[in-house]
């Protein structure tokens, strides 16, 4: 008796099917990453467990480098021609509103302004520039920032306003900001962290487990 | 059966002077492209989903100037955190005693057991953390101690300016702090 003989199959499988899509994928997340722009103001923020991520649009950002130095940005451009109307009415420092509605971020006392509008875009590096003065209390330029800032806003939705401090940043730098939020009555801000795992066994990590939702 | 290899030997079956050209296969295994193209798929989206950056919320008090206005605080459910530099943490619990003697050194780890101790042995509406940063304390600490509030699900706390007193405690006790280490 015979037994019925087997077909043999081949182990080869054609990959070109797979191949076309692993690159689809490729060229899918290549095309949506958002690479980060090379930033003149390098700082590394510290890590916290907040889960919240921090919002990219009508914000106002305050930098604190290394070195305590303060940088202003933010995202509104009508906003910031408006800021440098009333800078140039006020104080009279005679700004070029374009330039200062394209400046990425402000980073030099109000006296320095023009100058440091003069300098070209991609030479404006946070290293080797002066920084809003705002440790002094008695002369907080952060201060008439902000009035400027929320007097730009009102009578609108207030911006975020966004801290975001270098881990070596020293005290002194991060109260004369948030000073200058309380004179102006800021009282909510967000602090930009890089995020964290929740400790395990902690109070919170033990909520979590349970469901709880989380108040920040 | 075995078989004889007989086609170097005669060319019987085709005529003298024909050519079999050789058939050579157009497929290419592709699984090393395949496996390229996943790990730069991987390297992507790890590359995209790490890059997020969060955002803590901090709400301030409003300052309030006149004494009878301000929030008062239990004496018995206070405890004062003081941040000093390289990453020390000093407390006391209550009011600090004129000789400083419930003035105690910690640091960022040994701190969660101090304030957790402390929320067991007080009730939860007298429980108030307040947050002294010296000068010479870094942001981060001042993040990482918020940081530890919401880890701890503390509710109450304050960041307080520091007082010459407090600040000139700090520095002679880490004075004190580094003696004894290189000790």
């Amino acid at each position: 008796m015979g037994r019925a003989k087997l077909p043999r199959k081949s182990t080869i499988i054609d990959m070109t099917a797979m191949c076309d899509v692993a690159f689809l994928l490729l060229s899918f997340f290549i095309l949506t990453t958002k690479f980060k722009p090379a930033e003149a103001i390098t700082v590394t923020t510290p890590n916290s467990v907040a889960a919240k991520v921090a919002p990219d649009k009508n914000f106002v950002l305050i930098t604190i480098d290394k070195d305590g130095k303060v940088f202003l940005s933010m995202d509104d451009k009508q906003k910031k021609e408006t800021i440098a109307n009333t800078l140039n009415t006020t104080k009279n420092l005679g700004l070029d509103v374009k330039a200062f509605a394209a400046a990425d971020f402000i980073g030099a006392p109000l006296a320095g302004l023009k100058s440091f509008l003069a300098i070209p875009s991609d030479q404006r590096k946070g290293a080797a520039l002066p920084g809003i003065p705002a440790k002094d209390s008695t002369n907080n330029e952060m201060t008439t920032w902000m009035r400027l800032v929320s007097d730009a806003y009102m009578g609108q939705t207030a911006p975020a306003y966004l801290v975001k401090g270098d881990n070596a940043a020293k005290y002194p730098a991060f109260k004369g900001v948030v000073d200058a939020f309380k004179k102006n009555d800021i009282l909510k801000f967000q602090m930009v962290t890089n995020p964290q795992n929740v400790p395990q066994g902690s109070e919170l990590y033990k909520s979590v487990m349970k469901g709880e939702k989380r108040s920040d | 059966m075995a078989e004889m290899d007989t086609s170097s030997g005669g060319g019987h079956k085709k005529g003298p002077g024909v050519k079999k050209g050789k058939k050579l296969s157009t497929r290419v295994d592709l699984t090393p492209m395949v496996d390229l193209g996943f790990l730069l798929i991987t390297f992507f989206i790890f590359t995209t989903t790490m890059s997020q950056p969060t955002a803590m919320r901090l709400f301030l008090p409003k300052d309030a100037d006149k004494p009878e206005d301000q929030n008062k605080a239990k004496q018995s459910g206070v405890i004062t955190l003081l941040l000093g530099k390289d990453n020390n943490v000093f407390y006391y619990e209550g009011e600090l005693t004129n000789n400083g003697s419930n003035f105690k050194s910690s640091n960022f780890k040994e701190i969660r057991n101090v304030l957790l101790d402390k929320k067991s042995r007080t009730p939860e509406k007298d429980l108030v953390i307040i947050l002294k940063p010296s000068s010479e304390c870094t942001y981060r600490n001042v993040v990482d101690i918020l940081d530890e509030m919401t880890i701890d699900v503390l509710k109450r706390y304050a960041l307080v300016d520091i007082t010459d007193v407090e600040e000139k405690l700090v520095v002679a006790s880490e004075k004190a702090g580094a003696a004894t280490a290189s000790n």
